[in-house]
């Protein structure tokens, strides 16, 4: 398993050799830095830590640039763990870039979706939401019953809701590498992944 | 250039012609049957473009096809394009055609463009 983290660009379409037109989201990767193994007998678990955007450490709290500077990297500005086997090969400092990735390999992305704040539950479930006309009154996007009568007397534990839509941790999976270019820092991922431009992206294989 | 551009930029073809909307066009269309590749002609009104150079860009190409109409969307960079000929271009006044629609045989004509 390899993994690495990188920045969504935005999305485009390329195409294959077939001539087929494929849409993309075109992703910056890495380069990354290994900025602490963890091992069984030291943490309880195996795991690599990777540092991700440099940036200036005043920009990072200062337990944060004592934290780098064990490893010998430049002030970071995301730190993710990641327990792959892959990752366990490279030594403490060293960068890792997308060339790790090969076309064709399936990976998971995973990254926080746009938020969309406290929404109604047809935004937020796909509920239908009720007639415009036809007598439907006062509820044109409400969701209905929420339960029984006085058995059970209340309303059951995660019933789909209005509340708080996005910002939330997502991962899609089974998603093709289109291409890779070490030089540039890319990796091309065919469809869609979480979140707005510029968000943080962690991608497994 | 931006990063996102630069992972497109090598798929842009450069070797199309400048063409327009209200322009009758000559497709030629790369078709693989089996093992074998061959060229169908499509020709027709671009009636639309889509996204300017960019690498989604299309267009539409619009014919009339025994007494029915059939648009084609091709997407504007596709190495399935053999190449494009521009045969008459004409006037018009709005950027996207979708008047003719509603137009068959003579009413569907478009005035010619003259420089």
């Amino acid at each position: 398993m390899s993994a690495i983290l990188g920045r969504k660009l935005g999305m485009t379409s390329v195409f294959d050799d077939k001539g087929e037109c494929i849409p993309v989201t075109v992703i910056e990767a890495g380069p990354c830095y290994v900025t602490q193994i963890k091992s069984r007998e030291r943490d309880g678990y195996e795991a690599v830590q990777l540092g991700f955007v440099e940036t200036k450490a005043g920009r990072i709290t200062r337990p944060e640039v004592g934290h780098l500077k064990k490893a010998g990297v430049k002030p970071v500005r995301h730190l993710r763990e990641f327990k792959s086997a892959v990752l366990r090969s490279f030594e403490l400092g060293a960068q890792v870039t997308c060339g790790i990735f090969q076309i064709g390999d399936k990976v998971k992305v995973s990254g926080t979706s746009k938020g969309r704040g406290f929404t109604g539950v047809m935004k937020r479930h796909n509920f239908s939401g009720f007639k415009a006309s036809h007598g439907v009154h006062e509820s044109y996007r409400g969701s209905g019953s929420v339960g029984a009568s006085s058995d059970p007397s209340r309303t059951f534990k995660n019933w789909r809701m209005a509340g708080q839509s996005g910002n939330a941790r997502v991962t899609v999976s089974n998603l093709r590498v289109v291409m890779v270019d070490p030089e540039r820092n890319l990796i091309l991922v065919k469809g869609a992944v979480p979140g707005a431009r510029n968000g943080l992206l962690e991608i497994q294989k | 250039m931006s990063l996102l551009k630069s992972a497109y930029q090598s798929e842009l073809r450069t070797d199309l012609p400048d063409f327009a909307v209200g322009d009758s066009v000559d497709v030629h269309v790369r078709i693989i049957e089996g093992n074998k590749e061959r060229i169908q002609i499509y020709t027709g009104v671009v009636i639309a473009r889509h996204g300017g150079n960019s690498a989604t860009a299309t267009y539409t190409v619009r014919k009339a096809l025994k007494g029915f109409g059939v648009e084609r969307i091709f997407p504007l960079h596709s190495p399935k394009i053999e190449k494009l000929v521009v045969k008459r271009s004409s006037r018009v006044r709005r950027a996207r055609l979708y008047f003719l629609r509603a137009r068959s045989g003579k009413a569907a004509r478009l005035r010619e463009r003259t420089n």
